[in-house]
């Protein structure tokens, strides 16, 4: 039998294993839990790649937990799926291979980062949880499961947020984050309640394919909407976002990261897959744009006036999900129209799309060199930093790329991406357009500065005796760098080959009910 | 938390053997009667809570270690996913032992009955482990707790000893 | 009207708990909203589960002419109950640690990341 029909489900069940073995390879000693550490990592990431080859190969990949065959979704002629289905298209499979390459590098940077400090087992533990659950999230094809997974992920990033628990403003961000989170989650789940009390389904596919826009349908989405746009950071409840950035270990921002994109992944899933063509009006696409307009100037602006490297750099994600949003809020709204799809709306889902995988790297990578600056020169303060570059000239180096790529200074990557979206939003509302460049120009000065302050100008006595980091986590920050260059060098390749399978995926309602549901019914 | 009168204690004596007994019960029925592992576990995790209040906490902690606790748990989490790993020649978490005879394999017959025990398959080794890994993790959580607790009389200016940064 | 009473509920325990976390200032009062705002949520599952004329979904209770409603929304609760008791136990936790650090549970005292 072909075992690569299992890869929906290895792809979770992996880093589920290295979560519960973790505490057995603890007793191993150090060399043992790092060692399990990285071959979990490794390995995850490797099925995500494999599970993204055969889903662009083969199409739709289905997987049925639990039942005699993997792809019996609809057992003994049953009009809807009752069990526990894994669907993945090209977009959840691409958003696999973003988040794992993210927590690839995370874990690779945490070996050394986290090195000094106990209870590094339960760390491994709650990564492994954290990057199961963000999986999942991408993965399933069911509504609750998302809420599960969801859960899983919120609970393990709580407990990773406050792992320094000795210092007050960890586990005053982790509280933070919790009301927060908890609060969106059972928005959720009362949106969950509310579909499956009209159409007796769970189901992504089921559903979408019974929707008919009327109240209680209307409500749902709302609450889907709001709690996903909270759990992701975007401006109206953006203020979890800098204090859970700046105060996680820095792998586990990487990480994090990662995860803000696994809510993005639900609210495009809900919007495109499960709504779709029955959204009916464009207030949802206007408020998702308004949302993500907001989110870029008010994240930058924050940015600016920031004296703390990480808290700066967190800032900076709110406003680089703005991008994100204003993209796929402008696909949305063409969503409907064949004619503006093909002027306009494509062009900025590809752009979007990219955006996501332009963004995880170079912000992991940025937070990555952040947390390499506080391991070696032991602080965060700009006003204290200066002249790193010629003590961290591979750190300096990888930061320039990252910088560079953020900023959208043109050979790098996030330069193709945020060119998409300008040209498609300046279609739609030029003053869209004109935000973006602004936030683009603010990007640029504020990395400006971070460079300046940071990396160049004369060495400080203070810092005389700084050393470049470990070995690990240079590993860990070249992983990154790796990708954006090889981003940098291929973006037309990257486009038609990830990119446009990506967005197809997300527009074809019609194709990503029948992998479920058949022809039938 | 000092130890209540001997009256609780002896109360506690009794009723601790039916708190477990109970929780057992549910674990095993899980698939028969509502409950299941976690019901199960949290009700037997409530021995803890109940020993700590009539035991005190110097007593409860001297015989209750936080090692084997933690060893339940892992336990449980790795039996949990190994059932579900043993069916991939199916699907992950395919039921392969239900209906094969043996301990868990009994067949059910059709219609209205009383329900047969050990009918379940990998539904029972999971319930069980959930139940296992549930009685280690809400334990070890009350003991934190109640460790926690302790940790204010005492918090010195130095901080924590063990988590150092 | 009786049969929109279970709603009312909800929607009562639901703002109750939003009220809580929204506008009170004592963290076990914010914990205590999450609670119940968790509670709302499962108990409007099962509500909107029930189909009139249904029994209860057990195995073992079922009669040989009632009809059961589908134990989805049971399952789902269970599941969020599971998830709910998970995040009250490390709300409780990062509250102690937090009244160890900051020596209040005032949470306008509570606020040393800003800006």
């Amino acid at each position: 039998m072909n075992w690569q029909i299992h890869l929906p489900a290895l792809v979770l069940a992996i880093p589920l294993l290295g979560a519960f073995a973790s505490p057995v390879a603890g007793l191993g000693g150090r060399n043992v839990r790092n060692g399990w550490m990285i071959f979990i990592s490794i390995t995850t990431t490797a099925m995500c790649l494999l599970l993204l080859q055969k889903v662009l190969a083969d199409g739709t990949a289905v997987y049925v937990m639990g039942a005699e065959n993997w792809n019996l979704t609809l057992p003994s002629g049953l009009s809807w799926p009752i069990r526990i289905i894994l669907q993945v298209d090209a977009f959840s499979a691409f958003m696999a291979v973003v988040g794992s390459i993210a927590a690839l590098a995370g874990a690779f940077f945490s070996l050394s980062f986290m090195d000094k400090f106990t209870g590094l087992e339960k760390f491994s533990a709650l990564y492994f949880l954290l990057v199961t659950g963000m999986l999942g999230m991408q993965l399933t094809g069911d509504l609750f499961n998302f809420f599960v997974f969801l859960e899983i992920a919120s609970v393990a990033s709580f407990g990773l947020i406050a792992f320094w628990r000795d210092r007050p403003e960890a586990v005053e961000a982790s509280f933070k984050y919790m009301i927060v989170s908890t609060l969106s989650a059972m928005f959720i789940l009362i949106a969950v309640g509310f579909l499956y009390g009209r159409y007796n389904a769970v189901n992504i596919a089921a559903v979408a394919r019974m929707l008919h826009m009327g109240y209680a349908e209307k409500i749902a989405l709302v609450f889907l909407v709001v709690s996903l746009t909270m759990k992701c950071g975007t401006v109206p409840m953006h203020m979890w976002t800098p204090d859970a950035y700046a105060e996680a270990p820095a792998g586990v921002t990487c990480l994090l990261v990662g995860v803000s994109q696994a809510s993005l992944y639900g609210l495009f899933r809900v919007c495109f897959s499960l709504y779709g063509a029955s959204l009916g009006s464009s207030v949802i696409p206007w408020t998702i744009i308004v949302m993500g307009v907001l989110s870029m100037f008010i994240g930058v602006t924050m940015a600016v006036i920031q004296k703390e490297i990480k808290r700066l750099m967190a800032y900076h994600s709110v406003s680089q999900i703005g991008y994100i949003l204003l993209a796929l809020g402008v696909g949305l709204l063409a969503l409907r129209d064949p004619q503006a799809m093909a002027d306009y709306g494509f062009t900025a889902m590809k752009g979007g799309i990219f955006h996501i995988i332009n963004y995880t790297m170079y912000k992991g990578l940025l937070f990555l060199t952040a947390g390499a600056v506080y391991y070696a020169a032991g602080s965060r303060n700009l006003n204290e930093l200066g002249g790193l570059a010629s003590v961290m000239p591979h750190t300096t180096f990888m930061f320039f790329i990252a910088a560079a790529a953020i900023a959208g200074i043109p050979p790098f990557n996030g330069f193709v991406s945020k060119l998409l979206i300008y040209q498609s939003t300046f279609a739609v509302y030029p003053l869209l357009a004109v935000v973006a460049l602004v936030t683009s120009v603010l990007t640029l000065a504020s990395f400006v500065k971070v460079f300046q302050t940071a990396f160049l100008g004369p060495a400080k006595k203070k810092f005389a005796n700084v050393k470049e980091v470990p070995g690990s986590m240079l590993i860990g920050m070249s992983v990154l760098t790796i990708v954006i260059i090889a981003l940098t060098l291929f973006p037309t390749w990257t486009l038609s080959h990830l990119v446009e399978p990506a967005a197809k995926a997300l527009v074809d309602q019609a194709g990503y009910i029948s992998a479920v549901m058949g022809g039938g019914l | 938390m000092n130890p209540l009168s001997v009256v609780v204690r002896t109360i506690c004596d009794v009723f601790a053997w039916f708190i477990g007994i109970f929780g057992i019960y549910i674990i095993i029925h899980g698939h028969l009667t509502p409950g299941g592992g976690f019901q199960g576990g949290a009700v037997v995790a409530t021995m803890m809570a109940f020993l700590l209040v009539s035991y005190g906490g110097k007593k409860t902690l001297s015989f209750a270690k936080t090692g084997l606790l933690s060893a339940m748990e892992t336990t449980g989490l790795l039996v949990f996913i190994g059932a579900g790993l043993l069916g991939i020649t199916s699907t992950l978490f395919f039921n392969f032992l239900a209906g094969q005879g043996g301990i868990f394999g009994a067949a059910v017959p059709i219609g209205p009955n009383s329900g047969v025990l050990n009918s379940a398959g990998t539904i029972s080794v999971m319930n069980m482990a959930v139940g296992l890994e549930v009685i280690g993790g809400l334990s070890l959580i009350i003991l934190y707790m109640f460790k926690g607790i302790r940790l204010f009389d005492n918090a010195s200016e130095s901080g924590e000893t063990g988590h150092d940064r | 009207m009786t049969g929109n009473a279970p709603f009312i509920i909800v929607g009562v325990i639901f703002f109750l708990g939003l009220y809580a976390i929204l506008f009170e200032r004592n963290l076990i009062k914010i914990a205590i909203g999450i609670s119940l705002l968790e509670a709302s949520v499962n108990l409007l599952l099962i509500v909107l589960g029930y189909r009139s004329g249904g029994s209860i979904p057990i195995f073992t209770l079922a009669g040989e002419v009632r009809r059961m409603v589908l134990p989805t929304p049971q399952a789902l609760t269970l599941t969020a109950i599971v998830i709910g008791l998970a995040t009250s136990a490390l709300l409780l936790s990062l509250i102690m640690l937090l009244y160890r650090h900051y020596g209040t549970l005032d949470v306008r005292e509570i606020r040393r990341l800003r800006g």
